[in-house]
């Protein structure tokens, strides 16, 4: 046994006691066993923006131009044309770079909010999405803590527009555009598992350069998309989220109500006995009386 | 059948209605070009902001505004007090137009409106943690539970008219339609329970997205008591209203009573509101000098001062002043539901929202059609009781 796989069997005895906790304290989902995701090294990328628009070409997106005079790429955030994009936090001397894309949460807000599934975790736990089961309504959106899902507004048949992980390359067996094409391998695919052995080996090795945190282990519940940073995450954008699932709390509430149509069933029986006894008995049912003469 | 409810008389009309009309009229226009332009050029909706008006007004406020119907029903026949029972088809006549208007604004919201019909018939996709899933099918139910509650008035009209075509099956309806109305009343006080409560938990799901004056485990609890309270304001409203207008004699005693239920829920309401506060540590945030702040204390005076009012029976027994506090509590309820979903609600600094033009005719065009219909249903159909009285006494009364 080498050095590697006893650090790989320390990792899945440490997720089966995390699991086993966190199955008691019910506040977090652990990751499907298949779960994939990247990792972002914020001290590593230097903000040449490849994957942006390696990213735009793997997805067919347009360019979002609008920025730019119809020159070159210029999106200002994500939208319904970029579903990946390289930002910067500057402040005195501190200066970082920031991708955004989905997250791919172990408990999706965006899936909890949506009506039919049309965005679920599928295989791998990448939040995809489904036109076909998609009416538009856009809760995934206000659900969303990292504003990632994106509507086309200007279209007449729009969609929700959102990093899907580049599953239909994965699915033929390539990677991520944004992974493949980073030329300081500042964001790097693979197992979610590895990916945060590997951030956790750096931060070891990296002598106090990085907070020694990795932003994506229980943040929000998880998410399958990891940081790692040498400036504060907040100052990147990424909002400090606790380590309860997002989706949680609504999801407690909405399941007390509804569970198998329990209270429902239960209340609509008493409600029905009491409308048919008060119904049978109530004084306006009886005929007029007479006028006396 | 409702003892002494008849239609009002011919309607003619006037210029009121015809502002109605014209505002509608260009309602019409606005949905059209929403259909044809798209959300995006017809609304200022955006990716910070993807709710708007439409939602916070027309369905969440609508629908509370609507619940005269629900509150109504769960005083005479759950409650058994049979004394209110003259409110009931004004009340659901109400609730029927807003819910169906609220269907009307969901369609027009939604991008993909043509997948609709997907929602009740893809039930093996149901998610059962969503719950706008909830809210859609209960909204969608309800509004047919609201118009089968109604049916009975125009029933009672046709067997009452020999020589109406429809006096033959009318007549054969009505028994049935009679026992069976039992099963739709229950369901008609279930479903506004379950999804009034559960559009407060729509907003539970964006977490620390939602002001935490706003955000609470308790969403659904303050929403479904409020949406009460909301809709027997507007029954009152209505009623005083309507008498006014016919020139009828008021029925202020049977109205100030409903005030007593009014009073605890809304006293309720805001010891709920209060001590959640100051249990999650967050009271601080309710003197902190800023609009989040200042909201909060409006919404609580907006409350707290109709539920005062309407404490004292003096006061309560002036019709003016009821309907005054009736209108006050609208108000209140009306804000909340606008700080929860619009307000409150932070995607970020860099996004902002004010409804554009045609989404603002779109809603007014909405609600001028709501009045337009129900002046009209009161027209020809037995839905509103009391017999007119002498105009002079209407004018004493002073409203």
């Amino acid at each position: 046994m080498n050095r590697r796989t006893a650090l790989k069997g320390m990792v899945v005895a440490g997720a089966t006691m995390a699991r086993a906790t966190s199955a008691r304290a019910a506040t977090r989902a652990a990751a499907p066993a298949d779960a994939v995701g990247l990792l972002y090294d914020a001290t590593l990328c230097i903000g040449c923006k490849a994957c942006v628009g390696a990213c735009a070409r793997a997805n067919d997106l347009e360019p979002d131009t609008s920025w730019s005079n119809g020159l070159y790429q210029a999106p200002l955030d994500l939208n319904a044309r970029t579903k990946n994009i390289i930002k910067v936090y500057r402040e005195g001397a501190n200066q970082s770079y920031m991708k955004a894309q989905c997250m791919h949460c172990l408990d999706p807000a965006c899936a909890s909010a949506c009506m039919l599934g049309a965005l679920k975790k599928r295989e791998r736990g990448i939040v995809s999405y489904d036109a076909t089961l998609c009416v538009g309504c856009r809760y995934c959106e206000m659900a969303c803590p990292y504003n990632v899902p994106k509507f086309e507004w200007a279209k007449l048949n729009p969609r929700i527009v959102k990093c899907e992980l580049c599953r239909h390359r994965i699915s033929e067996g390539g990677i991520p555009a944004c992974a493949e094409v980073c030329p300081r391998k500042a964001v790097i695919y693979g197992p979610r598992a590895e990916l945060l052995e590997e951030a956790k080996r750096r931060i070891a090795e990296g002598g106090g350069k990085y907070v020694p945190k990795v932003y994506g282990e229980t943040d929000g519940g998880g998410t399958q998309v990891l940081y790692l940073s040498h400036v504060p995450f907040e100052k990147l954008g990424l909002p400090t989220l606790g380590d309860e699932g997002v989706a949680r709390r609504a999801r407690t509430v909405q399941h007390a109500v509804d569970k198998y149509f329990i209270m429902p069933a239960v209340l609509y029986a008493a409600l029905s006995a009491a409308t048919f006894r008060n119904r049978k008995n109530a004084a306006w049912r009886k005929p007029p009386e007479e006028p006396q003469p | 059948m409702i003892r002494g409810a008849q239609p009002v008389g011919r309607f003619t009309m006037n210029r009121t209605t015809r502002t109605l009309a014209v505002i509608a009229g260009v309602g019409v226009i606005a949905m059209l070009y929403r259909m044809a332009a798209g959300l995006g050029a017809a609304t200022a909706l955006n990716d910070g902001y993807p709710w708007g008006l439409w939602i916070a007004f027309d369905v969440v406020t609508g629908t509370a505004l609507a619940c005269g119907g629900y509150g109504i029903a769960l005083l005479v026949y759950i409650f058994n007090k049979g004394a209110y029972h003259p409110l009931v088809r004004p009340a659901i006549l109400a609730s029927a137009l807003g819910y169906t208007l609220a269907g009307v604004s969901v369609a027009l919201d939604l991008g993909r409106p043509w997948m609709i019909w997907k929602i009740p018939l893809y039930f093996w996709h149901w998610n059962p943690d969503s719950a706008l899933l909830e809210v859609a099918l209960c909204i969608t139910t309800y509004m047919f539970v609201l118009w089968i509650e109604l049916s009975p008035a125009a029933l009672d009209r046709w067997r009452g008219d020999p020589g109406s075509r429809l006096h033959k099956i009318a007549s054969r309806l009505t028994g049935p339609v009679d026992r069976g109305l039992t099963w739709v009343i229950a369901l008609g006080v279930l479903l506004p329970t379950l999804h009034q409560s559960s559009l407060g938990t729509l907003m539970m799901l964006p977490g620390p997205r939602v002001h935490p004056l706003w955000q609470t485990w308790f969403l659904p609890v303050l929403f479904l008591t409020s949406a009460l309270s909301m809709g027997f304001a507007v029954v009152v409203m209505e009623n005083l209203f309507s008498h006014h207008v016919l020139g009828r004699k008021f029925e202020t005693a049977m109205l100030a009573s409903i005030a007593k239920v009014v009073v605890p829920l809304q006293v309720g309401f805001i010891a709920l509101r209060v001590i959640d506060l100051a249990v999650r540590g967050d009271l601080a945030l309710a003197f902190t000098m800023d609009s989040y702040a200042a909201l909060f204390w409006i919404e609580l005076a907006l409350f707290a001062i109709p539920a005062v009012v309407l404490a004292s029976r003096s006061r309560v027994m002036h019709a003016p002043t009821l309907f005054r506090a009736a209108g006050c509590l609208a108000l209140g309820g009306t804000l909340y539901r606008f700080d929860t979903f619009l307000v409150a609600f932070q995607p970020g600094a860099h996004w902002s929202y004010f409804p554009s033009l045609g989404e603002i005719t779109i809603t007014a065009g909405l609600v001028a059609m709501e009045l337009l219909a129900y002046t009209a249903i009161v027209h020809y159909f037995p839905i509103m009781t009391g017999a007119a009285a002498p105009r002079a006494q209407v004018e004493k009364a002073g409203v």
